[in-house]
């Protein structure tokens, strides 16, 4: 399939180079985040009642995992509140051309941050406490705050969005997934970003800001670091950027190299698996271990987390790729084809997200009612009853999801391992295992 | 042509796997009884398996607060006071797995208060593990044809 450029389309063109569709969406999901806080903070500590938990983890999670990610990559981060009060302290203006003088610090992020690790750390520490933050209200008010606060503060003191690029948890994954989204932000044609003077679609313009994201639209290769702001498309003097529909993955051809990417791929994958058994599984004795956070249990359960994460998958796929012996180094082998794994992992979180979504998306309806559980009945459907949707077609789902994940993740360790000149045979063995366990902990 | 009939074979074995009935051991119907003890956050027992046809009994025990038991496709429900038990009965007429799960809000895990009924044997599991191991031999005969 070849590319279709999208920006060709007058009305989608001028839609996205238009500033004001972009910021009445922000508007609206930024008042809806602070709602959410305050929900959080002062409304019902019943989670299934309260707008923040009933909102943020079953209506916004289920529209991220299963729609936006896939098909859009980094279109939730293109609408993404949390930057904005950050960015307009930053610039000093919400929608004026930009003042050349720097407002704040401005510094640039030292080298050493300028990968995911920070945003790998940052999504395992909120994954290690994610039962406490997935069902209390008070909590997950706080953590968006504080993610809301550190947005500010980092652009206070670093150029661009310095949270979106190197700590957001979220955007770490999203990330790492936009590469199998059928959207890609490219430039038409390289010669004219050779040839531009000032290259203002990273440096910024009369029309509009450097690109946000810190990254020179000119050497796009993948989605990865491209938050699909659209400021380059509103500063490229040349008429040079693109939005394309692609086929599904295409940036997976070409593996990564880096190992910061690489764990994230075995972050992601890791955590939906122990989700699965831990939230959706009939033991009791993990739900306790991962919800009393502090005591013994829940060191235990921290503790095994981060050995199967860190220790115990990647070394079984070390194992795995051992004897695939060519001339790069084991490290360069290990980066490369973890590239298999990334639509594996967004499809074992699909898997995951259908459950977990579909018996708990009633409370959507109670709580648009009664958003903060206080006795409020705005559209009449508060006392609207919990009723599982569509399990029936759960185990299905399931199953459709997590075989055409594994038929994916093959496809791609095909295509990897051709890259760097091994069999793929181990990575596919490996993710069949991988997606074994996860049909016997979710069927 | 001949990935053409390789697919063509594939997907029949797909269907098949997927799709073919399978022999149910002719086991009589009984009457199954079930003690279980619901407390927050879990059920105890917290799995149980029945043959297809018995007639199961859930004696519901609520150790602390109130709590429920709703079995996902059998659309069938029951809830307990604390200290106090219920009874909930049906027909296990649908083969494969379910989960069972509190449907009244009764605390922070409340969402994830779980357990899990397996009514004969969980075929479906079998048949989707038995569909990977296709899928992955599809992709590799593919990649061979194509070589």
């Amino acid at each position: 399939m070849a590319k279709i450029e999208l920006t060709r389309i007058p009305f989608i063109k001028n839609a996205l180079k238009s500033r004001y569709p972009q910021l009445a969406v922000f508007i609206v999901m930024l008042i809806g985040y602070i709602f959410a806080i305050l929900a959080g903070l002062i409304g019902t500590p019943v989670g299934s009642h309260n707008f923040s938990i009933v909102f943020v983890w079953i209506a916004w999670w289920a529209i991220l995992i299963l729609v936006a990610v896939p098909f859009f990559g980094r279109g939730w981060c293109a609408v993404c509140p949390i930057p904005l009060p950050g960015e307009w302290l930053q610039r000093g203006a919400v929608l004026s051309p930009p003042d050349k003088r720097p407002k704040w610090l401005n510094l640039r992020v030292p080298k050493m941050f300028r990968n995911i690790w920070l945003q790998n750390i940052s999504f395992l520490l909120l994954a290690l406490f994610s039962s406490v933050l997935l069902t209390t209200p008070n909590i997950t008010g706080i953590v968006l705050a504080a993610m809301l606060f550190a947005a500010i503060g980092l652009s206070t003191v670093f150029e661009r969005r310095a949270f979106c690029r190197y700590l957001c948890p979220v955007g770490g994954f999203i990330g790492l997934y936009s590469q199998t989204a059928p959207i890609e932000l490219r430039i038409k044609d390289k010669q004219v970003c050779v040839t531009c003077e000032g290259k203002p679609c990273y440096n910024g313009s009369q029309a509009g800001y450097g690109c946000p994201w810190d990254v020179f639209p000119g050497g796009l290769t993948k989605n990865t670091y491209c938050g699909l702001c659209m400021e380059c498309i509103r500063t490229c003097p040349h008429d040079n950027i693109a939005v394309n529909l692609r086929p599904f993955s295409a940036d997976l051809a070409k593996p990564s190299t880096r190992m910061d990417e690489a764990f994230k791929a075995f972050i992601m994958l890791g955590s939906a698996i122990i989700y699965a058994g831990v939230l959706l599984g009939p033991w009791g004795a993990f739900k306790d271990a991962a919800y009393n956070v502090g005591s013994g249990a829940w060191f235990i359960y921290a503790a095994a987390f981060l050995a199967i994460i860190f220790v115990v998958l990647p070394s079984l796929f070390t194992l795995g790729i051992l004897n695939t012996k060519n001339t790069l180094s084991l490290k360069q082998r290990f980066a490369s084809l973890s590239t298999a794994l990334i639509p594996l992992g967004l499809m074992f979180w699909v898997a995951f997200s259908l459950s977990f979504v579909l018996t708990n998306a009633s409370y959507i309806i109670a709580a648009l009612s009664d958003p903060l559980g206080l006795g409020w009945d705005l559209f009449g459907t508060a006392n609207a009853t919990w009723q599982p949707m569509l399990t029936s077609m759960l185990a299905p789902a399931q199953t459709l999801a997590l075989v055409g994940g594994l038929i994916w993740s093959a496809r791609t360790a095909q295509k990897a391992a051709g890259e760097v000149k091994v069999s793929p045979i181990p990575v596919i063995v490996y993710c069949f295992i991988a997606t074994s366990l996860m049909l016997w902990l979710l069927l | 042509m001949r990935f053409r009939i390789s697919l063509l074979l594939l997907v029949m074995a797909g269907l098949v796997v997927a799709f073919v009935p399978l022999p149910v051991p002719a086991i009589a119907p009984q009457e199954r009884t079930f003690e279980l003890d619901a407390g927050q956050f879990a059920y105890s027992p917290s799995e149980f398996h029945v043959s297809p046809g018995d007639t199961v009994n859930i004696h519901l025990t609520s150790t602390d607060v109130v709590h429920g038991l709703y079995v996902d496709d059998y659309d069938v429900s029951i809830e307990a006071d604390p200290g106090q038990s219920a009874t909930l009965t049906f027909v296990a007429d649908k083969p494969g797995s379910f989960r069972f799960r509190c449907n009244v809000t009764c605390g922070a895990m409340h969402p994830f208060m779980i357990g899990k009924l397996t009514v004969g044997t969980n075929n479906w599991l079998y048949r989707s593990i038995g569909l990977a191991a296709l899928a992955v031999l599809g992709v590799m005969v593919s990649r061979k044809q194509k070589a």
